[in-house]
C-alpha cells in the first residue's frame, strides 16, 4: 500500500461539490506534482488532507500509512506528519515566529510521546535551518508572517517544514507570487528536504516550479478528480498544449 | 440608567403639565390616539425632561437647556412659501406650525404609486398600523411628541414603485411669537420600492420657538430609501427630532443629517435591522458657530445577522459651539456576520469650541466585524502650510481644507442634486464665516 | 464543527475549577465584630494604634458614606451587597513581629505556594538567576494586615520608604497627612469612601527627590478569611525626579459566598517623577455556575502633579466575579504623561467593567490607552473610558486603541468611550475593534500541531502582546502563564 491513499474522495464546500471521486496514491519518498486549471479542486485537496473545517467529505477515504485520518483533528494529523505549506500563509499578530515554531514543534513531540526540545537545542536547530533559506534572526523575532513580503512568507513556510520534519508535505501553490530568485531559494529548500522517508505533493498551476522541484510523477486534475497521470514529461506537454485537452476527459 | 428620585419639577415641566391638562380634550385624534397620548404623557410626567444624569442625554441636558415650555403653536394665518433645495425638484409637503398645510404644498396626487394622507385621517381609517411602535419609542422626547402631536402626514410608497421625484417634508415654523410645534409623520416604503425623502426644518431667526418632531420610517424588503434631513432652523430655535426606523431584509437605507441652524438641536436616530442582508449608511455633517449646540445621537440595533452598517459623522465647530456625537451599535445575540463600522470626526476651529464623542459598541454575537474610530482636533497645520506655500492665502486655505473635510461626509448623499445643494450650503456657511 | 465551537465544547467538558490559588490557609485569626458601624471604624483604628487625626479622618468618611448610594452605571449585575453581613477586619493572631522568623509558618507556606518568596536569604542565596534579573522587594498583605516586608534595610539605604500603611501612619505622619486622600478624596465615590472609613492596611511608598528605586516593589494581597472584606489602601509618592516601579498581585480562596474587595490606590508624581504601576489581578472568579467569587470595586488614580511627570498603569485582569475598576491619570503638570495598558479576560460568568480616565488639565499633556478585552464563556467584558481635555490643556494629545476578542457566542464585549475635547489644540485619536478569534489563525496553528487550547492561548497571547510588553519581565512571564491558564480553565 502506498504511503498516502486517497480513495474515491467526494468533498463539498458550502453545499457545492468540489471533489468528485478523486483517487490518488503517493508512495513513500515520492514527489508527486498535481497540476490543473483554476477551480479544479487542487487547493481543496490540500485543505481536506490538513483537516480544515467546512470541507465536508461525503464519500471516500484518506489513508495515511494505512490509517484513515478523516476523523482526526488538524493537530493530530500534524503530529502524524502531515504538513501543509499554505498558498496564503496566515498572519498571527503578536506571536514571534520563534515562539510559534517552538510551540508547534513541542506540541507535536508531546503528542507523539517524544521529549520536548530544550531552548538552546531548539535555537540551534532553527538557526541552522534558517540560514539556508536566507531567513535572518530579525525575521524570526517578528510576528508570524506579519509584514512579511510574499517571498518571506513562502520561505517561512519552508522553514517550518524543515523544522517540523513531516512525513507528508503538501505544498499548495508555493510558487505563486514569487519572482525567479525567490522561487529558486524556496525550491532549493524543498529539494534539501527530499528524502526516502518523506512524501511530497507539489500543487501548482504552472510548469515553471517543476523545473526546480523535479517530480517523480505528475497528476493532472480537472473538475475534482485526477484525469491523467504520467512522468515529469507530462508537465511539459501541459505547458505546450494547455489544460483544455483534459476538460473532456473529466466530463 | 434613571435616577430613582425625581427632582422637583422645573418651570418648563410644570408648563408642559399645564399645557397638556388644558389641551388634552382639544388635541386631534380620537379613541386609540387619545389613549396613546395619555399613556405617553404619563410616562413623560413620571420621568420629566431628560437631563445629564440620564446616560443617553448626558451631553444635552434638556432640563437646563429648555428653561421654559412654549405654548402650542396656532395654525398659520397666512399662506407662505416652502423653501426648497436649490436645483432640486421635489414634491413638497408643508407641515406648518406642526400641521399639514395642503395649500402650501405642491404634491402630485396623481401618481398612483404614492399616497399622502393627513396623520389623523390615516390613524382613523388605518387600524393595522400601530402608530408609535418604532425603535426609540422608549425615549422621553418621543413620549412628549406623542402626547402633543398636532399633525403631520403619512406617506406610503407602494410595493415595487420607484418614486423618481424626491418628496420633501418641509417643517416650517411661521409665527411672530415663540411657540412649540409637535409634528409627527409616518413614511412607509413597501417591498422593492424606492424613495428619496428630504426633510427640512426652517424658521425665522431671533424667535426662540421649539420643535419636537418625530418620524416613523418603515422600510420594506429590498426597498431603497435615501433620507436627507436638513436643519436650517432659526438661530434661537430649540429642536429635538426623533427618527425611528425599522428595516426589513435586503434593503438599502441611507440617512444623512445636515445641520447648520438652531440654537439647540438634537437629532436622535433609532434604527433596527430586523432581518438579514440590509446595507445602511447613516451619516451626517454639522457646521456650527456662536453658541450653537448640536447633538447627533444614534442607536443602531443589529437584531438580525448579515447586515452591514456604516455610521459616519463629521462636525465643524467654530466659536463657542458644542458638537456632540453619540453612536451606539448594538449587535444582538445570533446577529452573526454583522459588519458595522462607525467613525466620527470633529474639527475644532476655535479654542472655545467643544466636541464630545461617545461611540459605543455593545456586542453579543461572536462572528462579527465591528469597529469605531473617533478623532477631534484642529486643522492640520502642515496641510495649511502646504497650501499657503503654493500661494493660497490663509483664509482661503482654511476654507478649502474645511470644505474638503465636510465634503467627504457629503459624498455619502446619493442624490446628485441634493449633494450639490448641500455642498453649496456648506460653502455658504464658510463664506459667512470669513 | 468550527474550531471555536469545538473549543467551547471542550471547555464544557473540562472541570472549570482550574483556579490554582483556591486553597485556604488554616490559621487562627482575630476579627472585628461582624457588620459596619462607627464602632467598627473605632475598633480598626484602635487595632492599628492610630493617632487621633487618623480616626477623625475615618469617621468623617464613614459619616459621608452613610449618605451615599452604590453606583449603578456600570454594566455589572450582582445581588445586593449586605454591608452588615461581613467582617471588616481580620488579622492573623500574632503579636507585632520583630522579624520574618516570627511570621506564622502557615502564612509563609501560603506565599511559597503562591510562588512568592518572602525570606530574603532565600531570595539572595536562592537558585542561580539569569544575569541582570532584578530583585523584588515584597510586602505581603494577608487579609487585613501586612505580614512581611522584605528588603526594608536595603531600601532604607537608598532613602526609599516601603512599609505597611499602618506603620507609615505612625512613623511618617507628616507624609501621610500631606498626601493621603489628596488624589482620591474621602468623598470620591461610594466604594472609595467605604475604604477610607475601614481600610486596614496596604503599602506606603515614598521615593525621595532624585532617587531611582533600586528594585521593583511589590505587594501580594491574599484574602484568606471567610465573609471578610478586604479594603487595602496604597499610597505611592515619587518626589521630584524619582522613579519607582510597583507590582501588585492578588489571590483568594475558592468560597461559595461573594467577598468584597474595595481598595484605593493613590499615586502622586511630582516634577519629572515617574511611577509605573503594574497589577496582575487574579482574585477567585467564582465557579462554573457563577457562584462565589470576589466583587472587586477598586478606585485607582494617579496624579501627575508635577511638570514632565509620568504615570503608567498596566493591568492584567483575569480574576474576580465582578470587576469595577478604572485606573486613571490626572494630567495636571504641564508636559506630563499618562498611560494605561490593560488586558482583561473574562470567562464563565465573570463581569468586567474596566477602563481608564485621562483628564488633561496641563499644557502639552499626552496620554495613551491600549486596552485588550477578551470575553469567553458567558461573560461580559466592557471597556469604559474617558478622555477629556480641559479648556486650558493646550496641545493635549491622546491615542486610544481598544480591541475586543470574542471566544464563543454566549459572551458579550462592549466599548463605551467618552471623548471630550474642550479646546481646539487637543488632538484625540480613538480606534476600537471587536471581532471573533480568527478561525484561519487557529487552523494555521493547529495544522502545525498545536491543540485547540494551545492554539487559542497562542493567538490570544499575540493579541495582548502590546500590553504584556509593558510589564516588568518577572511579571510578564507570570501574566502570560496566567492568560493560558484562565483560557484553559474555561475556554479551551
Amino acid at each position: 500500500m502506498a504511503f498516502l491513499e486517497v480513495k474515491n474522495l467526494h468533498v463539498e464546500v458550502e453545499d457545492k461539490k468540489i471533489l468528485n471521486g478523486l483517487t490518488l496514491s503517493v508512495e513513500k519518498g515520492q514527489v508527486a506534482a498535481i497540476m490543473g486549471p483554476n477551480g479544479s479542486g487542487k487547493s481543496t485537496l490540500a485543505y481536506v488532507l490538513a483537516g480544515k473545517d467546512n470541507y465536508k467529505v461525503t464519500e471516500g477515504d484518506v489513508l495515511l500509512d494505512g490509517e484513515s485520518i478523516l476523523e482526526m483533528a488538524p493537530d493530530e494529523r500534524a503530529a502524524k506528519g502531515v504538513f501543509l505549506a499554505f498558498q496564503y500563509p496566515v498572519e498571527v499578530p503578536g506571536v514571534a515566529t520563534m515562539t510559534f515554531l517552538r510551540t508547534a514543534l513541542n506540541a507535536q513531540r508531546k503528542t507523539r510521546g517524544e521529549a520536548e526540545f530544550s531552548t538552546p537545542e531548539f535555537m540551534k536547530l532553527v538557526r541552522e535551518t534558517s540560514k539556508h533559506l536566507g531567513i535572518d534572526q530579525e525575521m524570526l523575532r517578528r510576528a508570524v508572517n506579519v509584514g512579511f513580503s510574499g517571498g518571506e512568507k513562502k520561505r517561512n513556510e519552508i522553514l517550518q517544514m524543515a523544522v517540523l520534519q513531516p512525513r507528508l508535505a503538501v505544498l499548495d501553490e508555493t510558487d505563486s507570487g514569487l519572482d525567479i530568485d525567490a522561487l529558486k531559494i524556496v525550491a532549493e529548500g524543498v529539494n534539501r528536504l527530499r528524502s526516502p522517508e518523506r512524501s511530497m505533493i507539489v500543487i501548482t498551476h504552472y510548469q515553471r516550479l517543476l523545473n526546480f522541484i523535479v517530480p517523480d510523477v505528475v497528476h493532472v486534475m480537472a473538475k475534482g478528480k485526477v484525469v491523467k497521470s504520467g512522468g515529469k514529461e507530462l508537465a511539459l506537454q501541459l505547458e505546450a498544449k494547455g489544460y483544455a485537452q483534459f476538460a473532456d476527459e473529466a466530463a | 440608567m434613571n435616577a430613582d428620585v425625581r427632582a422637583m419639577k422645573t418651570p418648563a415641566e410644570q408648563a408642559l403639565s399645564a399645557a397638556f391638562a388644558a389641551a388634552r380634550g382639544a388635541l386631534p385624534g380620537k379613541g386609540a390616539v387619545g389613549t396613546l397620548r395619555e399613556d405617553a404623557f404619563r410616562r413623560f410626567d413620571a420621568s420629566g425632561l431628560p437631563h445629564r444624569r440620564i446616560e443617553e442625554w448626558k451631553y444635552t441636558d434638556l432640563r437646563a437647556l429648555m428653561r421654559e415650555a412654549k405654548p402650542l403653536a396656532e395654525p398659520a394665518k397666512t399662506k407662505g412659501v416652502v423653501q426648497g433645495l436649490s436645483g432640486v425638484e421635489a414634491s413638497r409637503v408643508a407641515i406648518v406650525n406642526g400641521r399639514y398645510e395642503p395649500d402650501w404644498s405642491d404634491f402630485n396626487a396623481g401618481d398612483p404609486g404614492i399616497t399622502l394622507t393627513e396623520l389623523f385621517a390615516f390613524a382613523a381609517e388605518q387600524t393595522s398600523y400601530r402608530l408609535g411602535d418604532v425603535p426609540g419609542k422608549d425615549d422621553t422626547a418621543f413620549w412628549l411628541n406623542t402626547a402633543f402631536m398636532t399633525g403631520g402626514v403619512v406617506v406610503r410608497v407602494k410595493k415595487g414603485v420607484c418614486v423618481e421625484k424626491p418628496v420633501q417634508l418641509a417643517h416650517i415654523f411661521a409665527s411672530a411669537a415663540a411657540a412649540a410645534m409637535y409634528p409627527r409623520c409616518v413614511v412607509i416604503v413597501e417591498a422593492g420600492a424606492r424613495l428619496t425623502l428630504i426633510e427640512s426644518f426652517d424658521g425665522p431667526d431671533g424667535i426662540d420657538y421649539q420643535v419636537n418632531s418625530a418620524i416613523e420610517l418603515v422600510i420594506g424588503e429590498g426597498a431603497l430609501v435615501d433620507h436627507i434631513k436638513i436643519g436650517r432652523d432659526g438661530d434661537a430655535a430649540l429642536r429635538v427630532s426623533t427618527l425611528g426606523v425599522t428595516v426589513d431584509a435586503k434593503a438599502n437605507y441611507r440617512d444623512f443629517a445636515f445641520t447648520t441652524g438652531g440654537a439647540v438641536v438634537r437629532n436622535q436616530t433609532f434604527v433596527r435591522f430586523g432581518r438579514e442582508g440590509t446595507e445602511a449608511t447613516i451619516s451626517g455633517a454639522t457646521l456650527i458657530k456662536n453658541r450653537q449646540h448640536v447633538d447627533n445621537t444614534l442607536v443602531i440595533e443589529h437584531a438580525a445577522g448579515g447586515c452591514t452598517s456604516r455610521e459616519r459623522f463629521r462636525s465643524v465647530l467654530d466659536d463657542e459651539s458644542h458638537g456632540i456625537f453619540q453612536g451606539k451599535i448594538v449587535v444582538e445575540p445570533h446577529a452573526q456576520k454583522t459588519d458595522a463600522k462607525m467613525a466620527s470626526h470633529a474639527l475644532l476651529l476655535s479654542d472655545e469650541a467643544e466636541s464630545d464623542n461617545k461611540p459605543e459598541l455593545e456586542i453579543f454575537a461572536d462572528d462579527v466585524q465591528c469597529g469605531h474610530g473617533a478623532t477631534a482636533g484642529a486643522l492640520d497645520n502642515t496641510l495649511k502650510f502646504y497650501l499657503m506655500s503654493r500661494g493660497i492665502p490663509e483664509d482661503q486655505a482654511e476654507a478649502l481644507l474645511i470644505q474638503a473635510f465636510v465634503g467627504e461626509a457629503i459624498e455619502d448623499v446619493a442624490h446628485e442634486g441634493v449633494r450639490e445643494a448641500l455642498l453649496q450650503a456648506s460653502v455658504k456657511w464658510l463664506d459667512a464665516r470669513a | 464543527m468550527p474550531a471555536v465551537l469545538e473549543t467551547v465544547e471542550q471547555v464544557r467538558c473540562i472541570d472549570v475549577d482550574q483556579y490554582k490559588y483556591g486553597f485556604v490557609t488554616d490559621i487562627e485569626s482575630e476579627k472585628a465584630p461582624k457588620g459596619l458601624s462607627e464602632d467598627t471604624v473605632r475598633f480598626i483604628s484602635a487595632k492599628k494604634s492610630e493617632p487621633e487625626w487618623m480616626l477623625a479622618w475615618r469617621l468623617e468618611a464613614y459619616k459621608r458614606w452613610l449618605t451615599m448610594r452604590e453606583p449603578t452605571w456600570a454594566r455589572v449585575d450582582y445581588p445586593k451587597i449586605d454591608y452588615q453581613n461581613a467582617y471588616y477586619y481580620s488579622a492573623p493572631k500574632k503579636k507585632a513581629l520583630a522579624s520574618l522568623d516570627e511570621v506564622d509558618p502557615e502564612i509563609l507556606k501560603t506565599y511559597e505556594k503562591l510562588g512568592i518568596p518572602l525570606r530574603e536569604q532565600e531570595i539572595l542565596a536562592g537558585v542561580v538567576r539569569p544575569e541582570g534579573e532584578r530583585r523584588v522587594a515584597v510586602d505581603a498583605v494577608f487579609d487585613s494586615v501586612s505580614v512581611a516586608t522584605t528588603f526594608k534595610e536595603e531600601l532604607k539605604k537608598a532613602g526609599v520608604i516601603f512599609m505597611p500603611m499602618s506603620e507609615a501612619i505612625r512613623e511618617h505622619p507628616d507624609l501621610v497627612k500631606k498626601y493621603l486622600g489628596s488624589v482620591v478624596p474621602t468623598s470620591d465615590n461610594f466604594f472609595a469612601t467605604l475604604n477610607s472609613a475601614v481600610f486596614s492596611d496596604g503599602s506606603f511608598v515614598y521615593v525621595p527627590e532624585g532617587v531611582r528605586c533600586p528594585m521593583e516593589l511589590s505587594t501580594y494581597f491574599r484574602i484568606n478569611e471567610a465573609n471578610t472584606g478586604q479594603f487595602e489602601r496604597t499610597l505611592i509618592i515619587a518626589d521630584k525626579g524619582a522613579y519607582v516601579s510597583y507590582l501588585e498581585g492578588c489571590t483568594a480562596p475558592m468560597r461559595d459566598e461573594n467577598q468584597l474587595h474595595a481598595a484605593v490606590v493613590e499615586l502622586v508624581a511630582l516634577d519629572d517623577a515617574e511611577i509605573k504601576y503594574s497589577t496582575v489581578q487574579n482574585w477567585y472568579p467564582g465557579d462554573a455556575d457563577g457562584k462565589g467569587g470576589i466583587f472587586n470595586f477598586v478606585t485607582k488614580r494617579g496624579d501627575c502633579r508635577g511638570v514632565r511627570s509620568k504615570i503608567s498603569w498596566t493591568q492584567v485582569e483575569t480574576g474576580s466575579a465582578i470587576t469595577w475598576k478604572y485606573p486613571s491619570c490626572i494630567l495636571r503638570g504641564d508636559n506630563s504623561r499618562g498611560e494605561f495598558y490593560s488586558i482583561a479576560i473574562s470567562n464563565g460568568h465573570q463581569q468586567v467593567d474596566s477602563g481608564t480616565k485621562m483628564l488633561h488639565l496641563g499644557k502639552n499633556t499626552t496620554s495613551r490607552i491600549i486596552s485588550k478585552g477578551i470575553a469567553a464563556g458567558k461573560s461580559n467584558n466592557t471597556y469604559r473610558g474617558l478622555v477629556s481635555a480641559h479648556r486650558k490643556a493646550k496641545g493635549a494629545r491622546n491615542f486610544t486603541n481598544c480591541d475586543s476578542l470574542l471566544i464563543g457566542h454566549e459572551c458579550g464585549a462592549h466599548t463605551v468611550p467618552y471623548i471630550e475635547a474642550k479646546n481646539s489644540s487637543a488632538t484625540f485619536e480613538h480606534e476600537a475593534t471587536t471581532s471573533k478569534i480568527s478561525e484561519d489563525m487557529l487552523f494555521y496553528c493547529r495544522q502545525r500541531g498545536m491543540s485547540a487550547e494551545e492554539a487559542t492561548a497562542l493567538v490570544v497571547n499575540g493579541f495582548v502582546k502590546d500590553v504584556l510588553q509593558q510589564l516588568p519581565m518577572e511579571f510578564a512571564v507570570e501574566a502570560q502563564k496566567l492568560i493560558s491558564i484562565s483560557l484553559e480553565g474555561s475556554v479551551g
